[in-house]
Formats: structure tokens, sequence, C-alpha cells
């Protein structure tokens, strides 16, 4: 679930922080600037595991800031393909289920990998599995807040850096803009890293399905 | 920034929660002084992670228990990817052994899963509250409780 990801950058120090412990300066410069980011195809980072070497501090001309390169070691949180993990449901949708592990939401199973046959209960926004007996079908509702075991079977990484304007497509006429721009505001917001998992497989899918 | 090695090495779920814990206790003592400015991101992760990892039976296990589970391991010719979600998890039947291993049916006979999941079971310490509460186990939940 997690590993150690071992990286190395130029930790700017304000001359503010010159009469703290170096260490304990740059671990929290390292802990400021990755703690609960995405790092495009690294993972989500939890928090610094150690500082493995050291370079000079430099102090260029114009600023009081000392520059020391560091190598270091961070704690992400990247799970391997394959690998079983636990969950609660957040919500159901139209797209699948999706699952949080409080610190990460970021999960989807599409439809397609819940148990087969799934059904999507549209008055109650829940998925179900019409899970059959010898005495007849039973619905096995997905709802919300349940914990759920689920296997990652893709990670997706979306670069989300700021990019440049979008090319001039509609150059602003006066008296007409006013309706489209809004609706480019509240183009849904892209999650830099998700996992999407499946539970189409013995074991897997609601902790109460396999207890009894 | 550079990434040299994105996979350097895995990490357990009990080196992780151990890591949060003692580094949560560490900014305790300092204080709540002004060089914790700007540290919300840390202290949202810290606070999750260890919320999520405290129901694990991670928080159950101590690095003597690792050990002795890495070596009880052994006989089984497991890959380290297998026995690292057996230590995170502590399955406790056959089906969730069976997620685990991959190709499990032709890997382990019925009897060997069997005693995967005794060992497991005896070597992990499991939920007391769930297990009806050995007096051991409960002395451990107290322990745990005053960390």
């Amino acid at each position: 679930m997690f590993v150690l990801v071992e990286m190395v950058d130029t930790v700017r120090i304000p001359p503010w922080n010159f009469q703290r412990q170096l260490n304990d300066a740059i671990a929290e410069e390292l802990n400021k600037k990755l703690a609960n980011k995405v790092v495009y195809n690294v993972g989500l980072c939890v928090c610094l595991y150690d500082i493995t070497k050291l370079d000079d501090s430099y102090i260029f001309p114009g600023d009081g800031a000392s520059h020391t390169k560091v190598n270091f070691r961070y704690v992400v949180f990247h799970p391997f393909l394959d690998e079983i993990l636990l969950g609660k449901i957040k919500y159901c949708s139209q797209e699948g289920v999706h699952v949080t592990m409080g610190f990460f939401d970021d999960i989807l199973i599409p439809p397609e990998s819940l148990q087969q046959p799934a059904k999507f209960d549209e008055a109650e926004q829940v998925w179900l599995w019409e899970y059959e007996t010898d005495e007849g079908a039973h619905d096995l509702y997905m709802d919300q807040g349940e914990d759920i075991r689920f296997r990652v079977t893709d990670e997706m990484f979306v670069d989300t850096s700021p990019t440049g304007p979008a090319a001039a497509e509609t150059p602003a006429q006066p008296g007409q803009s006013t309706a489209p721009p809004a609706e480019e505001v509240v183009e849904k917001k892209e999650a830099p890293y998700t996992l999407i998992g499946t539970i189409c497989d013995p074991g897997l899918g609601l902790l109460s399905w396999w207890n009894s | 920034m550079e990434v040299k090695n994105a996979n350097a090495a895995m990490l357990s779920n009990y080196e992780v929660f151990k890591l949060l814990t003692d580094l949560k206790e560490k900014r305790k003592d300092s204080g709540k002084n002004k060089n914790s400015a700007g540290q919300q991101n840390l202290n949202t992760i810290m606070y999750e992670t260890l919320k999520y990892l405290s129901k694990t039976p991670c928080s159950r296990q101590n690095p003597e228990i690792v050990k002795e589970f890495l070596t009880t391991m052994m006989p089984h010719k497991l890959t380290k990817a297998e026995k690292l979600q057996l230590l995170n998890q502590r399955p406790q039947t056959a089906v969730e052994i069976q997620l685990m291993v991959e190709e499990s049916e032709e890997r382990l006979s019925e009897e060997q899963i069997e005693e995967l999941i005794q060992t497991v079971a005896d070597v992990l310490p499991g939920d007391p509250e769930q297990e009806n509460a050995a007096p051991a186990d409960a002395e451990m939940e107290e322990a745990v409780q005053q960390s």
C-alpha cells in the first residue's frame, strides 16, 4: 500500500529559519511542499521518511536564503496492481461505485467490475448485486458507508498542472459573452490520481457478504 | 525536483503507523509554535492516515511480531507482496487467502491454506473486541489505548 520513494530536491531555507537545526528546517520545508500532494506517476505523498544526503548550502546574490541540495526518502501511497485494499463506499453513481479510504478518495469501481449481475437502482441511487440462490434472487445493496474490499486493477495519473489559456476559440465579442463563460468555470475538477478497482471475484465486495 | 527511484522499498502498514505516531508526538511536544504554520497539509494527511491505519491490524503489531511473522512465513514460499498483504490485513478465511495469493489453487493445498490461516491468527494479534477479549489481549488493548 505504501512505498518509499527516493527523491532529490533543492530546498530553500529563508533566513529567519537559520537558527534552527538544518535537518529540521529542511524536513519541514519538504513536508510543506509534498505532504498530501500527488506527484505525477509516483503517488500520493504522505510524509518524509528520512534525509539520506545533504550537499553544501549556497547563498546566492540578491537572496538571503540558503539553498541546499537534499537526497531524501518519502513515504508515498501507491498500491501495486492487484493489491487488495479495504475502503468505505463514498457514494454510488451511474459511473460505478466510488470508494474512499479516508486519506484517499479517488477510487472508482466501474459497473462492469461489480459482482455480476449488477443493477443500478435509480430511485435510491445505489448499486445492487442480484445474488442468485436456490430460493431465488437476493438483492444485495451496496449502501453508503459500508466497508468494502476491492482489488486494484488500474491507476490513472492526470497532469493537472496549470495550462495556458485555452486557444482563443471564442474571440470575445462585445455584448455577447455573458452565459458561456459560466459553464466553463463549472467544468469538473479532475482528480490527479485515480485508482480503478474491481470486486468481481469471490471474497471481494462488502465485508458483510462474506462473513456468514 | 527529481524522482530517483519511485519504488525503493515497500512499507508495511505498521511502519507507516509507527512513523506517523512518532511524528505526531514530536510535533505535539514542540508545541504549537510558529514553526507549524503552513503545515496544514501534513496535519490533514497525518490525521486521516492514522485514522485509517488505527482500524487495521497494524495498530496491534510491533517489530518483534513482524519479524516472527516473516520467519514463520519462510517455508510457505510466498512473494514479498503476498506476505506484505497477509501482514497488513491479517486474513482469517480461506477465501481471503485465495485473493491475496496469486494462483493459490496451484501453489497451495487446502491443508496449507488452513495452516496459513492458523499461523496468521497465532502470530498476529487480532482485534480483542472481536475475539471476545482473552485476558492477554485485553491487557494489550489497554496498552494501545494508553499510548
